[in-house]
């Protein structure tokens, strides 16, 4: 088995961490629906936002490898990234790791998570470094359509049986708490600002909410309460969830070292 | 069906290496829609002529889109039997790809292929987003050209492709999406 590799601490490097791997293990978790989805048309979406993520994961990640070097760090490529760091070394938020539940966890999760993305897209199109603002005028575009998606089928479910409203209420309630972690910041957040590289994440926070909160109040649903709770997956402290995610996902580049196709 | 000649193409002997690489390049076919060139899905940005190599600027349609390095190889594959190589490919992300770069030719050899063509960026913008029901723009079928169509999802066969269906004639088809 190739050892793994651990990766600079430099805050910019980190913070497209943070990015790139959230879009990652979202992408690995929505390919699990790949020949599970409840009818085919789902079954393509799915994995067509999948495709979506891996791409915009491979470009930040790629950029990632690159900051790393030119910080004096060793220079490492986008699958060395995605395959050969362990679990403390990833840094996206706890949210995206959890299992993929039921098809309602799923899209309220897509729902949460694109209309962040969609929002942090639109201002990294204006960061001081070009390759992200290029990545991000691009992936903005796709962001757009997984949350149209999102919430059509957030208000459909909401809005449906008591079987499928029930499920939604249940999937709000499990990934709420978890939610909060996006909009947490500290150094890595401050640094982006004085550099340029992107916004503290806290401050996409009041437009994430008005635009979560309208689709949940269509599916007859409350933004619940804040909790006290934060997860730490951007600090790389994560959920028991990530080391199996990460053992299927390593698995060949683990067992076959440098293995192409 | 052949894609249209660029200006370049029939210009003969005295045409440039790049004017000759352009007109190569218009017989490229994209693979996942082997109707639409890499030039008429506007996806070639620029060819350079740098004396030994020969750059050419792609942009890639979707950040996940498969057939990227499939349309690279097969765009150096075509200049290299043309005699114009070698070719260097850059990838250059930004501006981004809109859908608005298909050229007219691209669009009608689309619809000839039963994929409806997308319409432009900014009108699709400007339908408001909404929820159960939604309001999607209207779409005339490639095939009968009836207007009383439905969109049965979002995505289709390829990331760039979203699935309808005509009820006038009973068909389903692809549209190409605004992005």
């Amino acid at each position: 088995m190739p050892s793994s590799i651990t990766v600079s601490s430099d805050p910019s490097v980190q913070y497209l961490l943070r990015i790139g791997d959230t879009c990652l293990i979202l992408a690995q978790r929505l390919a699990e629906w790949c020949g599970h989805a409840p009818i085919v048309e789902e079954d393509i979406a799915l994995t067509n936002m999948a495709l979506d993520l891996v791409g915009q994961a491979r470009a930040v990640l790629t950029r990632a490898g690159e900051l790393e070097a030119e910080h004096g760090g060793a220079r490492h490529g986008e699958d060395e990234l995605a395959f050969l760091r362990d679990e403390r070394d990833f840094h996206n938020c706890t949210l995206v790791e959890l299992p993929r539940g039921d098809f309602a966890a799923t899209m309220l999760r897509n729902l949460a998570v694109a209309i962040f993305l969609e929002l942090l897209w639109q201002r990294l199109q204006g960061s001081s470094d070009a390759e992200l603002a290029a990545i991000a005028g691009k992936a903005v575009k796709e962001a757009r359509y997984h949350r149209e998606h999102a919430a059509d089928w957030v208000v459909r479910l909401g809005d449906g049986t008591a079987e499928s409203a029930a499920r939604l209420k249940a999937a709000l309630d499990l990934l709420w708490p978890y939610m909060a972690e996006l909009f947490e910041g500290d150094g890595v957040d401050d640094q982006a600002v004085a550099t340029g590289l992107g916004p503290r994440w806290s401050e996409l926070q009041d437009d994430w909410r008005e635009g979560f909160a309208s689709v949940l109040t269509a599916a007859r649903l409350a933004l619940p309460a804040e909790r006290a709770f934060r997860s730490t997956g951007k600090l790389g402290r994560h959920s028991e969830h990530l080391g199996f995610l990460l053992a299927e996902m390593q698995h060949l580049q683990r067992s076959f070292p440098g293995g192409v196709w | 069906m052949s894609p249209a000649p660029l200006a370049g193409a029939t210009h003969g002997a005295a045409t440039s290496r790049s004017e000759r690489a352009w007109a190569v390049l218009a017989t490229v076919l994209d693979p996942e829609v082997p109707v639409v060139s890499v030039v008429d899905l506007g996806i070639v940005r620029e060819v350079i002529d740098e004396g030994e190599a020969l750059t050419v600027v792609v942009t890639p349609t979707y950040s996940g889109c498969p057939a990227t390095e499939v349309i690279e190889q097969s765009i150096v594959a075509a200049l290299d039997a043309a005699g114009l190589g070698p070719t260097h490919i850059v990838m250059r992300r930004a501006p981004a790809w809109t859908s608005d770069w298909i050229s007219a030719t691209g669009r009608d050899n689309l619809r000839a292929y039963g994929i409806a063509p997308p319409g432009l960026v900014d009108a699709s913008r400007g339908v408001a987003l909404r929820f159960m029901p939604r309001a999607v723009a209207p779409l005339a079928c490639p095939r009968c050209e009836s207007m009383d169509t439905e969109r049965l999802a979002a995505f289709g066969s390829t990331a760039c492709k979203a699935l309808w269906r005509c009820r006038a004639c009973g068909e389903p088809f692809e549209h190409f999406k605004p992005i």
